[in-house]
């Protein structure tokens, strides 16, 4: 039924492009133009921003825009999970209020699921909501916010029952992160940064309208925000590069860059480094080291498999044909390859692992591979609950008995109170 | 394609899977691995003209059906699944390709055909009493003779030997030294001076033999003293399909060990339900996939005639060979007492990946292979 192809809207948007596109104008300013054209998000409704291209056809629409240099929707961070939850969701009020403003960048928003007493099982969240007057009043804990001091609105997953079973006990809600109830602290991590907060709300207020879909649906609502983010990885929009040009388009549009990414400089270091490996081998002279070379050898010989793993599920996919067990393995390999990564660099190195900071090894690269990789095995989704999601579903095998399902949540046992 | 079949090769690997599942199932692997000769001619005749098995990888125009590496390696892996106790490592894998690589066009004429339809069986002996593959270490001499050759020397760990009518063999010229003066030569295997010893092998599934040469008269193969080229490119493909040989039965070991878990009942529960197990699974299934990709990666370059080839057979092998070994331990772990007993299969594929852990290199020797073919 579809009446596009890449053709008729290469055709469509170049003929709109050279109409509007402007370097001169600000970034908003140019952004609600491409909002109301409707190829900002060109596969979104119709009736909110879009023009319901099948998504086969965005890559088209993103070289279009590439080829004259214009600047796309904003898109990075958490607030395009908020768009797609708040788009399958959310009320008309919902998508009013919030989807240009997430399009344009104006808001911020941050994510606020995990707990210090629950990360692997996030349905324990124990952060209440309680019904007060015509107002929900929300009062806990929230951890490994991305963004959270500088979020307009955030995405809450919080209790508003005990007494009936966890996953039926609690509520999603868009919080207002701009009110005196909510205090956004930097988490420190072990290798120095703080990508991170601890979320505090002390009797925040919500407003009912607030909350997407009804009391008692909240893990529903979380689970397409969490399915929106492991796809996100996929990158079925990419993101943008600093361009360095002068217009004022650009400079703003950097800046936002630049923003986005300040918490993330770390994140190839935790991955190990592999591309690092041969090069320092060869820098201090340990490539002749016969054990050294074994080493380096299992490191290399398991990146490139697992890259070939990804690659073979990505063409299974593409063919349409059924994919194999190898799509799930991906986080799992990397986890083990960052380890292993981190052992040779450490063997590589020598007495130099002892330094850290600029003036060591690479400006104090390696250094911070060395105390990251922890972090593949444990952010978004430990190497443990990997491991069950690829026993149970890939393999088949039986899930363990639990005891948080058959009774109410108040009645779960729970993490002691910490004094 | 290195990250696809093609529904014609899919459609050859179930073929050959619903062949070996009906004519290579544990009975008959027990069965045939006590014996001497080690396989069944009846299914030998089947593998080769029913479904043309030992011709899989042979020019059409030397009596073969003219298909891939990929598909060589789609049969090794298939038989490395069901442990198939037949001489086509020796025969088709490892011969063959040494006459197809080192083998003038008339040698080519005159021996594959009969390797093609199955009538011949070949070995390749490379190895000596030290158990090196490559050219550098062959120590059995070949001295001149009116045309022809006098082969005198031992060879060990050739795999189906004892079985084999025609033996490849490499052999150096007198006074030569490393990769110089070593060619390829044929040898019948009822020559004078020829003494053919099966050896008791750790894994009764892939017999082995010591071959001793007194004064045995040898035809050359191919260009003399040039051998080494032939041979490293021969035990690529080799590696390249012992990998998919391996891959095959570490995934059959695997599916077997949660089959058994997911029976198995204890404090109540299937211990498939068990954490503790379960990891171990998930370990299992990453490792085998990430040789998997590994081995036809490397099959699929064989076949682009990739420049990377040396590199990409000996990544395979050393993947291949830390998957299996792994694989078979956590296997018998899985199964607890009854996985340490005769009667339970697990130890025929354990076996075999010990033997194949160490057949062509191991792990190690194939890492290091690794790092000088990336010009580390």
């Amino acid at each position: 039924m579809s009446q596009y192809d890449a053709d008729s809207v290469r055709k469509d948007l170049r003929q709109w492009l050279e109409a509007n596109w402007d370097p001169s104008l600000g970034l908003v300013e140019w952004r609600n133009k491409l909002i109301d054209s409707g190829w900002g998000e060109p596969h979104w409704p119709k009736q909110w921003y879009g023009r319901e291209l099948p998504v086969g056809l965005v890559p088209v629409v993103d070289e279009e825009l590439d080829r004259i240099g214009a600047v796309g929707v904003a898109r990075m961070g958490i607030r395009s999970l908020a768009a797609a939850t708040i788009l399958a969701h959310g009320t008309d009020l919902h998508k009013q209020k919030f989807l240009r403003r997430i399009l344009t960048g104006e808001d911020t928003w941050c994510q606020l699921f995990s707990e210090p007493g629950s990360g692997s099982d996030l349905a324990g969240a124990l952060t209440r909501a309680e019904r007060r007057g015509n107002k929900w009043i929300v009062n806990g804990q929230k951890v490994w916010n991305t963004s959270a001091h500088k979020a307009d609105w955030g995405l809450l997953l919080a209790r508003t029952n005990m007494d009936l079973v966890k996953h039926k006990g609690l509520a999603y809600f868009i919080i207002n992160m701009r009110q005196p109830g909510v205090e956004a602290v930097p988490l420190r991590q072990m290798n120095g940064h703080a990508s991170f907060n601890q979320v505090f709300f002390t009797d925040a207020e919500v407003e009912p309208e607030m909350m997407l879909l009804d009391d008692g649906d909240g893990w529903k609502v979380a689970t397409t925000t969490l399915m929106h983010e492991r796809r996100g990885a996929d990158g079925l929009r990419r993101y943008p590069k600093p361009s360095g040009r002068p217009e004022r388009i650009y400079q703003e549009e950097d800046a936002e860059i630049a923003s986005a990414l300040a918490p993330y400089t770390w994140y190839p270091q935790r991955m190990g480094r592999v591309d690092l490996i041969l090069e320092r081998a060869r820098q201090t002279g340990k490539i002749a080291d016969p054990v050294t070379r074994q080493e380096i050898a299992k490191v290399l010989i398991m990146s490139r498999s697992a890259d070939w793993t990804a690659r073979r599920a990505r063409v299974a996919q593409e063919m349409g044909r059924s994919q194999g067990p190898e799509g799930s393995l991906g986080k799992l390999a990397a986890s083990y390859i960052a380890r292993a990564a981190n052992r040779v660099h450490t063997t590589i190195s020598g007495a130099d692992a002892l330094l850290t900071g600029p003036d060591s090894t690479m400006g104090g690269v390696i250094a911070e591979i060395l105390i990251s990789t922890p972090a593949i095995s444990i952010a978004g989704g430990t190497d443990e609950i990997q491991k069950n999601i690829i026993s149970e579903r890939v393999l088949d095998m039986p899930k363990e008995p639990r005891n948080d399902t058959d009774r109410p949540f108040r009645d779960v046992p729970k993490n002691a109170e910490r004094k | 394609m290195k990250f696809s079949f093609s529904d014609e090769q899919q459609e050859f690997r179930s073929v050959v899977r619903r062949f070996l599942e009906d004519k290579s199932p544990t009975t008959a692997v027990r069965r045939l691995m006590e014996t001497d000769k080690g396989y069944d001619p009846a299914v030998w005749q089947s593998l080769s003209q029913d479904l043309g098995l030992t011709a899989v990888h042979i020019p059409e125009a030397y009596g073969g059906q003219g298909f891939g590496i990929s598909e060589l390696a789609i049969a090794s892996e298939e038989m490395g699944r069901t442990l198939l106790c037949a001489p086509f490592f020796g025969s088709t894998v490892l011969a063959a390709t040494a006459i197809l690589k080192a083998g003038s066009e008339e040698q080519k004429k005159a021996l594959l055909p009969g390797i093609a339809s199955g009538e011949t069986i070949a070995a390749l002996a490379v190895a000596e009493d030290g158990g090196l593959w490559d050219a550098g270490s062959v120590a059995m001499t070949a001295t001149p003779d009116g045309g022809k050759y006098r082969l005198d020397g031992t060879k060990s760990f050739v795999v189906d030997g004892h079985n084999a009518g025609l033996i490849v063999v490499l052999a150096r010229k007198p006074g030569s030294a490393g990769n110089d003066g070593v060619s390829f030569f044929t040898v019948k295997a009822d020559a004078k001076g020829l003494d053919r010893r099966l050896l008791p092998s750790m894994d009764p599934t892939r017999k082995l033999a010591r071959l001793t040469f007194s004064g045995v008269t040898a035809e050359l193969l191919g260009k003399e003293g040039a051998a080494a080229g032939p041979l490293a490119a021969t035990l690529d493909v080799a590696a390249i399909c012992l990998a998919h040989e391996m891959v095959g039965g570490a995934e059959r070991l695997r599916e077997d060990a949660i089959a058994f878990a997911n029976q198995r009942y204890q404090f109540g529960r299937p211990i498939a339900s068990f954490q503790s197990l379960k990891h171990k699974a998930a370990d299992m299934l990453l490792e085998v996939e990430l040789a998997k990709s590994a081995a036809y990666y490397a099959a699929a370059a064989a076949d682009e005639s990739d420049a990377e080839l040396p590199a990409l057979a000996s990544l395979a092998k050393a993947a291949a060979s830390e998957a299996y070994m792994q694989t078979a331990i956590h296997a018998v772990q899985i199964h607890g007492g009854i996985g340490f007993t005769w009667d339970n299969d697990t130890h025929l594929w354990f076996k075999r990946a010990k033997s194949s852990e160490v057949f062509l290199g191991g792990a190690d020797h194939h890492r290091e292979r690794y790092m000088q073919s990336i010009g580390a």
